[in-house]
């Protein structure tokens, strides 16, 4: 056969238990750099619904992971990207989209204070549900996990998602929707396995 | 990176390749792993669309391990290392513009965390973390020191080899990665449970960098060359996407 120039995707491996040293350096107490990337999403005001995100990575055992890393990324109120890929119009320019958090000291638990996205399409033009892309690393994780937060209380968008309604065991698909509380937080929590398993993607 | 509008989504990741979560030598893995099936689906513009990192956002020092930490005067102990090479994507093209993160333990293999406890000690002089953003060929470089081996709870006698942390975020999201880099001829890569949850030599080949000699700075550090490569796009002209969109 023909060889290929083509090249294989660089191997994945843990992050380990010191993720936070190498991508929230502050957080981990090593003064650097101006502040950690992805602490903030908003750099000024921001249109559209103020939400804060919040939520806990579980293991198989029930336990909080305190060594993760959770990054999402998203559309703004509008349904633009702030990416340098984004063609259909220019995103919100107080919002980067994007978040890093490396959860609570003490709890593990993470939070984004970030706005709600509008819609995005899908690439055969179909409308998707509001949706954040989550990515998820820890000691343990040999590939970073992906999945996405929809949200509860957008049930008509959900029902007509290409994504959510191609998942055949469609009594896993409430592991993908954040659940409104009180002053304008959604909780998602993160199951890696067991009962409640988060529904994860290969995307 | 118009240009990348003008491609197809992202290729699919090859599984066969990438490690399983599911490793029981790497004992970690058995608790955090899913267990159901990934749900597959096409690159949207969620997956195909990533945040941008301007040059502008690094001091001058970030990428240099051996002085971003250091007092005025000192440096980081341990073997002085150039570590450099290319991001690419699977279609061999660079990646410019792509944030490197790394991170490692000191020349002793001492982590400057507060959870960790291994006898080896803190160098003052050392931070251990760094970052850089990827030139319009999709270069890289950082200075740092070698590494040292350490143990770990895992088996009763559980080394890691000598290794850095990478982070890379290129254009999308789903070229999102995180791995390490060995360096060659470490006898240690070959007994150690993470190596071992990749799936082939090649894999780990792919992740040990060469000793560099042409790039070494003679009297001052050795090189070494360690390329990495995130995902691609098809680069087909029929793609199944609304017209116009």
């Amino acid at each position: 056969m023909q060889n290929r120039d083509d090249l294989k995707e660089s191997p994945s491996q843990t992050a380990g238990p010191y993720v936070h040293i190498g991508c929230t350096p502050n957080f981990a107490g090593i003064a650097m750099y101006d502040g950690d990337l992805g602490a903030a999403m908003k750099t000024g005001p921001v249109q559209g619904q103020d939400i804060i995100i919040k939520g806990t990575v579980y293991d198989g055992t029930g336990t909080a992971l305190k060594d993760a890393m959770v990054e999402i990324w998203q559309a703004d109120a509008a349904g633009l990207f702030p990416s340098a890929n984004e063609t259909r119009g220019r995103a919100d320019p107080n919002f980067t989209g994007w978040g890093r958090s490396p959860g609570d000291m003490e709890t593990g638990e993470f939070t984004f204070e970030t706005v709600k996205p509008g819609p995005v399409p899908f690439p055969d033009g179909r409308m998707q549900a509001p949706h954040v892309s989550v990515w998820i690393v820890a000691r343990g994780i040999n590939i970073g996990l992906q999945t996405r937060l929809y949200f509860a209380d957008e049930a008509e968008a959900n029902a007509a998602d290409p994504v959510l309604s191609r998942i055949e065991h469609q009594n896993r698909v409430p592991t993908l929707l954040a659940q409104p509380e009180e002053g304008g937080t959604y909780r998602f929590d993160i199951h890696l396995q067991g009962p409640k398993e988060t529904i994860f993607f290969d995307v | 990176m118009v240009d990348d509008m003008q491609r197809g989504g992202y290729i699919a990741r090859d599984r066969a390749w990438q490690p399983d979560a599911l490793t029981p030598p790497y004992k970690t893995s058995v608790k955090r792993s899913p267990q159901a099936a990934l749900i597959s689906f096409p690159t949207s513009l969620s997956e195909e669309t990533s945040p941008v990192f301007g040059h502008d956002i690094l001091g001058p020092l970030d990428n240099d391990l051996i002085l971003n930490f250091a007092q005025p005067g000192a440096s980081a102990i341990g073997p002085r290392i150039i570590v450099h090479g290319r991001v690419l994507d699977e279609n061999a093209r660079p990646v410019p513009g792509a944030l490197v993160e790394f991170w490692q333990a000191n020349a002793g293999g001492r982590y400057r965390h507060k959870k960790e406890g291994y006898l080896a000690p803190l160098d003052p002089n050392f931070g251990g973390c760094g970052r850089t953003i990827t030139a319009d060929d999709g270069s890289y470089e950082l200075r740092t020191i070698l590494p040292g081996p350490y143990p770990w709870p895992n088996g009763a006698n559980d080394w890691r080899p000598a290794h850095i942390h990478f982070s890379l975020f290129g254009h999308g999201f789903a070229q999102r990665l995180i791995t390490q880099m060995y360096f060659e001829g470490d006898p240690m890569i070959a007994l150690c449970p993470i190596v071992g949850v990749l799936k082939s030599q090649a894999a780990v080949d792919a992740l040990t960098a060469r000793l560099d000699m042409k790039r070494t700075v003679p009297m001052d550090a050795r090189a070494y060359r360690f390329d990495m490569v995130l995902r691609g796009r098809r680069q087909t002209y029929f793609e199944n996407r609304v017209e116009g969109l």
